[in-house]
């Protein structure tokens, strides 16, 4: 019974609990990426760094805040910056959109012009980062670090093995509830969410019952913007700030996107725990947890580790290429990008 | 015309002045260090450090011809063989430079020497460059380094986890030259000495998350970390989510990963889990460098800061030895006014000894870290071992 528990607790600590924060992380992230598509037909490759940037604007509030001696207590200074983030994210795709979108949008441009132009974004984006803040690691967490440490959870259970469960890693699951209960009640229940689904159903239909076009992108866009600064943020507390790790994201939250279906709100948030949990199983040495279940003579030579911790990011790839070849609308039956 | 009349009139004039020596003649020295990239931290303390040793030189004006040397910096990047290989091109074809301090990352270092110090024939002297394979190239004599290569440091530290009873470790290391260099000679040593690594796996720098490689590590059931990285970048992110998750108790440092930097990330919970080495002396030559360092604001104990001082002193000597600022000169006479015998010189004294060997006495050069150069000219080796104690790196002894 204790090996069973022993194993389980090994598991929760570096399978578990990690899986699910990123999960959590790449859900709200994916689920930016399916609005804008849903709504605004493109993919936006602008995302991985509106989070970055996002993010800097929550690091520099959280800085000034800490310098005026505000804070949360034991919950990190950055959830009373997030406001200040989404505002300036908000405020930066807006502008983007009236400079750069907009102009496509009026021409009735193919798809494939907005992606490009996107990755246009994606640049400039990525290098307003760097002006801003620079291109280091920043640390902006404080408040406790851990909700139970590792060596207090074996003294107070008697396990060999330990739980740790860091602030961050809560925070970001509760925060990634909220957010998206926000969200689905917002596109379910007001007026202006079903005036979203209505447009991104079917556009003329839209038009012709008289729902604003201006109106809707704007709320879209301003959605995606919390979104992103929320994920950024979230990922920044929970492991490290640096801008171009927020490029490396894409790759997994577009995955998560397409794996759920693409358009689809519900599918982002599946699609975020599938790759997240995958990345992490996969790439996880089973040896220790085979240890305690199996006996003696059975124990494992090696590590038991199916990819090397490299190979993470192929995990993501592998699992987008198979879902694009064998069901391209995803999970939920998204629209095939 | 007029023009070409006064480039005559000068050159005429600088001409008279160089045979006569009333004007002292500027000598470039190039120090290539990684002042961007993983090293950041450490390297502006490292060049200061050279470039002091080259103003008291320069100060002392007793060096042949009245040469002064100008120190030009240039940036190694650490990591980037290319951007390292241009700036050094720089600095040998444009500046000119009579001999290079550094480079300090291997991977760069090899780079600079096969690609553009050997070929050009200029010497240079690394202070931190330690991985084995520095050892083995072709540098025709070129190549020098104040630094030990890591094969000592991996027997050095394998001695010392065996002195604490540890029997089985983990070992990360970054993944370069440096990195496999040194869990390479760690694990030969660690195993010949009865030890076990149980896994030896690389890790990438610059990731936002390192739990994935913890968890990988901490399933080999070892209970010791050997952390082989830098400071600035995957090193402390290992230790950082080894701690968070619980997944080690102890820990073992490289000299990468010594700095305030990481006690100051990490916090209490790093006290008293650490030991580590890094290249350092005890002795009057270590306690003249720290008298010394502290009169010229350097830090004596920052890393590979007496080493640097060493390389540029080593390059001073060579000169006043040579009799001019002759590439080929000067790596001719390295190993004569490193090793013994004849009159020791220490950390401060570059006077007394420039002018000795610009008179053909012969010197053994001390420095501040007791040099000694061995095998393809490079350092013998000795190391600081320490551990942390109240935020803050304490020296347990030396090796």
């Amino acid at each position: 019974m204790e090996n069973l528990l022993n194993a389980f607790v090994l598991l929760s600590n570096f399978v578990l609990v990690p899986a699910i924060a990123y999960g959590s992380q790449l859900a709200l992230g994916a689920l930016g990426v399916t609005l804008i598509y849903a709504v605004l037909r493109f993919s936006n490759f602008a995302h991985g760094d509106l989070m970055a940037l996002g993010t800097t604007a929550v690091i520099l509030a959280t800085w000034g805040l800490q310098a005026a001696g505000i804070g949360l207590g034991v919950l990190p200074t950055a959830l009373l910056a997030l406001p200040v983030g989404i505002l300036a994210a908000a405020v930066l795709v807006l502008l983007t959109d009236r400079w750069v979108y907009r102009f496509y949008r009026r021409q009735r441009s193919d798809p494939v012009i907005f992606v490009i132009a996107s990755v246009g974004v994606m640049f400039i984006y990525n290098a307003l980062t760097r002006f801003v803040i620079g291109t280091d690691e920043r640390r902006f967490e404080d408040g406790a670090r851990f909700v139970i440490r590792a060596g207090d959870f074996r003294e107070m259970t008697g396990l060999a093995e330990g739980l740790a469960i860091r602030t961050s890693q809560v925070i970001t699951v509760v925060v990634m509830l909220v957010s998206v209960a926000f969200v689905f009640w917002f596109l379910q229940k007001t007026r202006t969410g079903k005036a979203m689904r209505a447009y991104s159903d079917n556009e003329d239909l839209a038009l012709l019952s008289g729902i604003n076009p201006d109106r809707v992108v704007l709320i879209t866009w301003i959605i995606a913007a919390a979104l992103a600064t929320i994920a950024g943020t979230l990922y920044g507390l929970d492991k490290s700030f640096r801008p171009f790790t927020y490029f490396q994201l894409l790759l997994p939250i577009f995955a998560a996107a397409i794996v759920g279906g693409v358009g689809q709100p519900l599918g982002a948030i599946v699609g975020g725990f599938i790759i997240a949990f995958s990345e992490v199983m996969v790439t996880y040495a089973y040896k220790g947890f085979l240890g305690y279940l199996l006996p003696e003579a059975w124990q494992p030579e090696g590590l038991v580790q199916m990819l090397g911790t490299d190979y993470k990011f192929a995990v993501s790839f592998i699992i987008l290429v198979v879902v694009l070849l064998v069901r391209p609308t995803g999970i939920f039956r998204g629209r095939v990008i | 015309m007029k023009r070409i009349l006064l480039a005559t009139a000068a050159s005429a004039v600088m001409a008279a002045a160089g045979a006569t020596g009333a004007v002292a003649e500027p000598v470039n020295i190039g120090i290539i260090l990684g002042f961007t990239g993983p090293l950041e931290s450490i390297t502006p303390a490292m060049a200061n450090s050279a470039e002091v040793a080259m103003k008291e030189a320069s100060d002392s004006g007793k060096l042949p011809n009245g040469i002064t040397l100008t120190p030009v910096r240039a940036d190694s990047t650490c990591i980037d063989s290319a951007a390292a290989t241009t700036a050094a091109q720089q600095l040998v074809s444009s500046q000119n430079v009579a001999a290079i301090v550094g480079a300090d990352c291997s991977g760069v270092t090899v780079a600079i020497a096969n690609n553009v110090a050997i070929p050009a024939g200029v010497v240079m002297v690394s202070p931190s460059a330690t991985s084995p394979a520095l050892t083995t190239i072709e540098d025709n004599g070129f190549f020098f380094r104040t630094a030990p290569s890591d094969a000592r440091q991996g027997e050095v530290l394998a001695t010392l986890v065996k002195e604490q009873g540890i029997e089985e470790v983990a070992v990360t290391f970054t993944n370069n030259d440096y990195g496999k260099g040194l869990a390479d000679s760690f694990t030969q040593a660690f195993q010949a000495a009865g030890g076990k690594v149980l896994i030896s796996a690389a890790h990438e720098d610059g990731k936002a998350d390192y739990s994935a490689e913890v968890a990988a590590l901490q399933a080999s059931g070892a209970k010791t970390l050997m952390v082989f990285g830098y400071v600035d970048q995957g090193g402390v992110g290992i230790v950082q989510a080894s701690l968070d998750s619980g997944a080690f108790e102890s820990f073992f440092f490289a000299d990468g990963m010594y700095g305030q930097s990481l006690i100051d990330k990490i916090g209490d919970e790093i006290n008293g889990k650490v030991i580590g080495t890094l290249p350092g002396v005890s002795g009057e030559a270590a306690d003249k460098f720290a008298a010394y360092a502290q009169a010229n604001g350097m830090d004596p104990t920052g890393t590979y800061v007496p080493e640097s001082y060493d390389a540029g002193a080593l390059i001073a000597l060579s000169i006043a030895a040579a009799g001019s600022a002759d590439r080929t000169g000067i790596r001719d006479r390295m190993m004569d006014v490193a090793n013994a015998p004849g009159e020791k010189i220490y950390a401060g004294e570059l006077a007394k000894g420039i002018e000795l060997a610009a008179a053909g006495t012969d010197i053994d050069y001390v420095g501040a870290t007791g040099v000694e150069l061995v095998g393809p000219g490079e350092a013998a080796g000795s190391y600081r071992v320490f551990d942390i104690v109240d935020n803050a790196p304490h020296t347990v002894g030396y090796r």
